[in-house]
Formats: C-alpha cells, structure tokens, sequence
C-alpha cells in the first residue's frame, strides 16, 4: 500500500470540507502501479500556509485555489520551484480565464479543476495526477539504481585492473634494481609472471568489450546463416595447444545439420568459452566431452569437463558479473569472471539459457540452449 | 651478522606478491618459507617456528591473517609477526595498533598497507628484530 500526501489550499472552507470527504476513502489502481494507492488530506487557508506546509516537503498533490486573501495561487506556485518541492500542482480556477492557465502551465502546473467541479471530476485528476507521479518516480529510482550499477562496475574493473599493474611494476622494479645479483636466471619468473599478469589483463578487457558490445546494443549484430557444427570445430582448434599441454583429450560430437540464424561472432564467443572453462578447470589428464544436438528447434550446446567442479552455493553464483570461484583450486587459474556471464547474456538474445550441474572434484557439464534470435528494434 | 641466517615465513595468497618478496628477502639475506594459504601455514607452523612471520589479512578466510597471529603468536611470543592488508582499502574496514584495546586482540606486532614497498617492510623487520635480540 503506497499513501500520498494531498494538500488542499482553498479560503472557502466548505471547499477544503468537500474534497477531504470525496478522497477520504478513495485508492488509485493501475496496471502501471506495483501497489494501490490511498490519499492523506490536509489543508490549508491560506496561501501562505501553504507554502509552510510545503517547507516539510510531505506533499505529493498540491491542490491549490487561485483567488485567495493574500498571496495568490500562482504566486505559491512562482514560489514552489524555490522550495524544490517534488510535488505535482492542480489548480482550481474559478474563471478558466485563458491567461490563469498559461501563466500557470508556464509556472509548472500539472493539471486544472474549474470551479465548481464534482466528486467525479476531482477524483479523475487526482487519478492521473497520482499515477503520473508515481510513475515519474519510479522511473527516477531506476535511473538511479542504473546509475550506481555502473558505478559499481567501473570500480570493480578499476580494481581488476590495478591489482596486476601493481603486481607487473613490482616485477619491473625487481629488474631494474636486481636486488638477487645480476644473473639473468633469478628473474625468470618475474619476466614469466608478468606475462601471464598482461594475458590475464587483456583477456578482461577483451571480455569487457563483448560484455559492452552486447549491453549496448550499439554494434549492430550480424544475423547470417551460421554453421555451428564448423564453428565449434575451430573452438576445439584454439584449445587444443593448452588441453595437449596437460594431456587434456578433446571430444566433439554434432549432428550432421547445424545451422541456424545467429550473429557468428556471438555463437563463436559461446563455443570458446565454454570450451577455454572445460579445458582451464580440468585437471592434468583429464577429458572434455563436447556434444552439440538440434533439439526441438533448439540448439543444445553441452561440454562436460572431469575438472574440479564446484559447490552448489559456487554454482549459483556463477552467472553474475565478476564472479570468480576463489579456493585452492582455483588460486592459481586466471580468469576475468566475465565469461560466464558475457555465455548467460549471449543465450537470453537467442530466447534461450545457461545451465551448470557439477559435483566437486569429478567435474561440471554446462549446457547452453539457443533458439530464435530477432535483430534489435531500431528504436531501443 | 649473524653465522645462521634468520627465518622468515611468508604467507599470502596472492602468488605476485609471495615472489616478490621472496626474492627481496633472500637477496637481504633471509631464509624465506613461503605459504599461500592460511591452512598451508597452519600446516607448516606445526613443523617449523620462524624467527619471523609476514602475514596477510584476507586469504581463503576474511579473518585468517589475525588467526594466525594467535597461532604464531602461541608457539612464541617473542617471534615479531607483520600483517600486511589491502583490507581498509578493499573494504574500507579500519582497524589500528593505536590503542590498548587494539593492541590486545590484534597480535601483530606491526601493520603494513599493501602496496607495500619492500624498503619499508625492511625498516619494520629490523625495528622489530632489534626488540627481540
């Protein structure tokens, strides 16, 4: 339940005592709204009670008289933009004399009321006034929650980024000053760990620029006849070197007829992620079992890894933003905590998901449906 | 200087900044035993007591760092422990050595804001050994 603030601002008190009775136990519902809506009236006599009232910024609904003893309704409004008062302004205009209203419009009116006006009359623009309102707000709040998501997302990358600068200048450092003697040997494994510090770099800024490519929707996607079964071929290929490394056996099974209608790029991000995962969390030896099937007008995407697998708490955090797995196992494992996401973002544009099953220390399957795609409507 | 050369354990879960330090300690004349978890180090107090001991705050528990204070700190009280945190800046927790009731549930003898710079790290070591000769 979501209660407004209504006040009335009328010299007659027969007026003020009317609209109190009509709204006393009327309530807004719409579609648009989360919840109903009931009213609190109160009253004022006099336009510089008014504005009174109005310093406590507890009114939602001004209804507000013009001709007053007294400062005038349109001069309480002249001064409503001082007070910055959030509230939305009705005016009840004895003589809809043209000029009141112009000036008023000008001065931030939302709506009018003639006089005399009935119940009905009132209650209608209180309606739309509420619902205006509300939904002003509520579009306000998610600007807002927007706004501190990205905020959040820049310091979180601010810091992903910083932590292995830091670590590459402490290597630097190390090698410029060669505290441990001048032999080449000791610093190997700066030089080597630096390395793999800047990989992992730009394997997040990568991912960043899917993830952003995807959010924006500013690069147009490139809906074409694409045939997954040779996509996910190659995404074996570019795994292969890492998986033969640690004697790591790569299986792929598709049906014959793979295609469908999907930006390449898209599909290809899918493949090798998953495929990078199975490979990246497996353990020495182990196997990667690929498995791509038309099912249902769907595309089934499913790699199962003999990896360290995770808890179920692990897996349900899995798909967020920025979410690494950290534990022993994975201490050593270099990851952006984007590509699962970037996979979820990905499958949600073909209608379709992500899921995971795993068990510790035996391994995880990740499943990913794909169905139809539409191209973006120009106008969002 | 002394004939054997002072023990030092190292324990941080940030593989980076184990190596880096490692390979200044060694280079100052340390002999350096490196953990990268709080279990790894329980593990190797049970063997070993250092002369020294530079530990991080947050590894695979948020706590672990002043855990292990406690525990070196139980094995002997003479033995200087250094934490070193990103901890006030990562989660903007703060927490000092100013007062007496600081002092007595946080064990460490000195406390070190990462990054750490290795010359003041070494100006800590060496007020801290000094005590304890």
């Amino acid at each position: 339940m979501n209660r407004l603030n209504i006040l009335v601002v009328d010299d007659e008190m027969g007026m003020r005592m009317a609209v109190a009775r009509a709204l006393e136990s009327f309530s807004v519902s719409s579609p648009d709204l989360d919840e109903k809506v009931e009213f609190n009236v109160n009253q004022a006599d006099c336009g510089e009670k008014a504005l009174e009232k109005l310093q406590d910024k507890c009114v939602d609904i001004l209804l507000l008289d013009h001709k007053m003893p007294g400062i005038s309704g349109l001069e309480v409004l002249a001064r409503l933009a001082d007070i910055k008062c959030d509230c939305l302004t009705i005016m009840i205009t004895a003589y809809a004399s043209l000029e009141t209203a112009i000036t008023a419009t000008k001065r931030g009116a939302f709506d009018f009321l003639a006089k005399p006006f009935t119940p009905e009359e009132l209650k209608a623009a209180i309606r739309k006034a509420a619902i205006h309102l509300l939904i002003q707000r509520q579009a306000r709040r998610l600007a807002e929650e927007k706004r501190q998501v990205r905020f959040q997302l820049i310091s979180v990358v601010a810091h992903e980024l910083k932590a292995p600068l830091g670590a590459i200048e402490g290597y630097l450092y190390l090698l410029r000053d060669r505290p441990a003697g001048d032999s080449w040997e000791t610093y190997e494994k700066a030089v080597g760990r630096s390395l793999i510090r800047l990989q992992g770099m730009r394997k997040l800024i990568t991912d960043l620029l899917d993830l952003t490519r995807i959010e924006s929707g500013q690069k147009k996607r490139e809906l074409t006849e694409v045939d997954v079964k040779e996509l996910a071929e190659m995404a074996v290929e570019t795994v292969l070197p890492e998986a033969e490394q640690r004697e790591i056996t790569v299986n792929l099974k598709t049906d014959d007829e793979l295609i469908m209608t999907a930006d390449r790029s898209e599909i290809e991000i899918i493949l090798n992620n998953l495929l990078t995962n199975a490979v990246k969390y497996n353990r020495d030896g182990g196997k990667v079992d690929a498995t791509i099937t038309r099912d249902d007008g769907h595309i089934k995407i499913e790699v199962i890894d003999t990896g360290i697998g995770m808890t179920e708490q692990e897996a349900a955090r899995l798909f967020n933003d920025f979410v690494r797995i950290k534990n022993q196992k994975t201490k050593n494992i270099l990851g952006s905590g984007l590509g699962l996401s970037i996979v979820k973002k990905i499958a949600q544009l073909y209608h379709g998901d992500v899921a995971v099953r795993s068990q510790p220390d035996v391994g995880s399957t990740f499943t990913v449906t794909l169905g139809h795609t539409e191209a973006e409507d120009d106008d969002e | 200087m002394e004939a054997k050369a002072k023990t030092v354990l190292l324990v941080d879960d940030d593989i980076d900044f184990l190596t880096q330090m490692q390979m200044q300690l060694e280079a100052a004349g340390f002999e350096v035993t490196t953990a990268a978890s709080q279990a790894e180090a329980e593990e190797l107090l049970e063997k070993m007591k250092p002369d020294l001991a530079i530990v991080d705050l947050m590894m695979e528990n948020m706590d672990g760092g002043f855990v292990l204070c406690h525990r070196i700190k139980k094995l002997d009280e003479n033995i200087p422990v250094i934490m070193a945190t990103a901890v006030s800046s990562e989660t903007g927790l703060e927490f000092d050595r100013a007062t007496d009731d600081e002092r007595s549930w946080l064990k460490a003898d000195a406390l070190l804001t990462k990054p750490v710079r290795f010359e003041q790290l070494m100006g800590e070591i060496e007020r801290l050994t000094k005590r304890a000769d």
